[in-house]
């Protein structure tokens, strides 16, 4: 069987990808995937320790994350289409005005 | 090495690369179908864990569904490459230094004794199939459960409100 740490130490390398992707990219849709990344790797996380310690709670809970994660989606990119009918671009740079 | 361990490092090696490659791809559309081979990855991982109902859904609301909604709205607005630079110069040297942080914070403890003895548990066959988590899920988290629902309507009703064209003429 493999190790519990090795699980963490995957789940916090796709975090910390995710984390670089929502600071150094500058596409609002990139951003929104680099999110969707470091959720995944919390599911990751949470699979992984349901697994050591015999319980099915974390894979509740990854079930909740699935369904949220589905709904901050929708609702993003929903945003970003909006967004993108106004200023005709999608980089966060230029985004910097709340009356469109 | 046992060969368990040996498939973790091959699949983590997969995950970890489809992970950089959507970090680094210019085209948006490369990125998604990147990240649609880390989900995969990630369902695969899943089903080693016992968890099969968890990587079925995996599969089809993220890299399914979710997945193919990123596409969609890459395609529809046209915009994969982004032209132009960053307007800070200062920021991207910062957020590296940030993130390299981030990673010593998140795994600095795995090299302290009395973590690798922490060995998985072997898990009752078939505990995380799609019967034992309904019932879980039914039991336990049944209002839970129910609040996902409204969830869902609310972020179906923003995304429809917020997408609407109000049908003015701009010019």
């Amino acid at each position: 069987m493999v190790a519990v740490d090795n699980y963490i130490a995957l789940s916090a390398i796709l975090f910390t990808i995710g984390a670089a992707g929502v600071l150094t990219r500058r596409n609002a849709i990139i951003i929104l995937m680099s999110i969707e990344l470091m959720l995944n790797s919390a599911n990751l996380l949470f699979v992984a320790f349901a697994r050591q310690y015999a319980s099915l709670d974390g894979q509740i809970l990854v079930f909740f994350v699935l369904t949220v994660a589905a709904a901050e989606v929708a609702v993003g990119l929903a945003l970003i289409v909006a967004i993108f009918r106004t200023r005709k671009t999608i980089n966060i740079d230029e985004m910097n005005q709340l009356k469109g | 090495m046992d060969g368990n361990l040996i498939t973790f490092y091959i699949l983590a090696a997969v995950a970890v690369g489809a992970g950089l490659g959507m970090l680094f791809s210019k085209n948006a559309v490369y990125s998604a179908l990147y990240l649609i081979l880390n989900f995969a990855t990630v369902a695969v991982f899943y089903l080693i864990l016992g968890a099969p109902f968890i990587a079925m859904a995996q599969l089809t609301v993220y890299a399914g569904a979710i997945m193919v909604l990123f596409l969609f709205v890459i395609m529809l607005l046209g915009t994969e490459r982004l032209a132009g630079d960053t307007a800070l110069i200062w920021q991207k040297p910062l957020a590296w230094m940030l993130v390299l942080f981030l990673l010593f914070a998140g795994t600095y403890q795995l090299g302290l004794p009395g973590l690798t003895e922490a060995q998985i548990q072997a898990f009752p066959a078939n505990s995380g199939g799609p019967a034992a988590i309904g019932e879980a899920l039914f039991r336990g988290y049944l209002l839970p459960f129910e609040v996902t629902s409204v969830l869902l309507l609310v972020a179906m009703v923003g995304a429809i409100v917020l997408t609407k064209w109000e049908g003015k003429q701009e010019g």
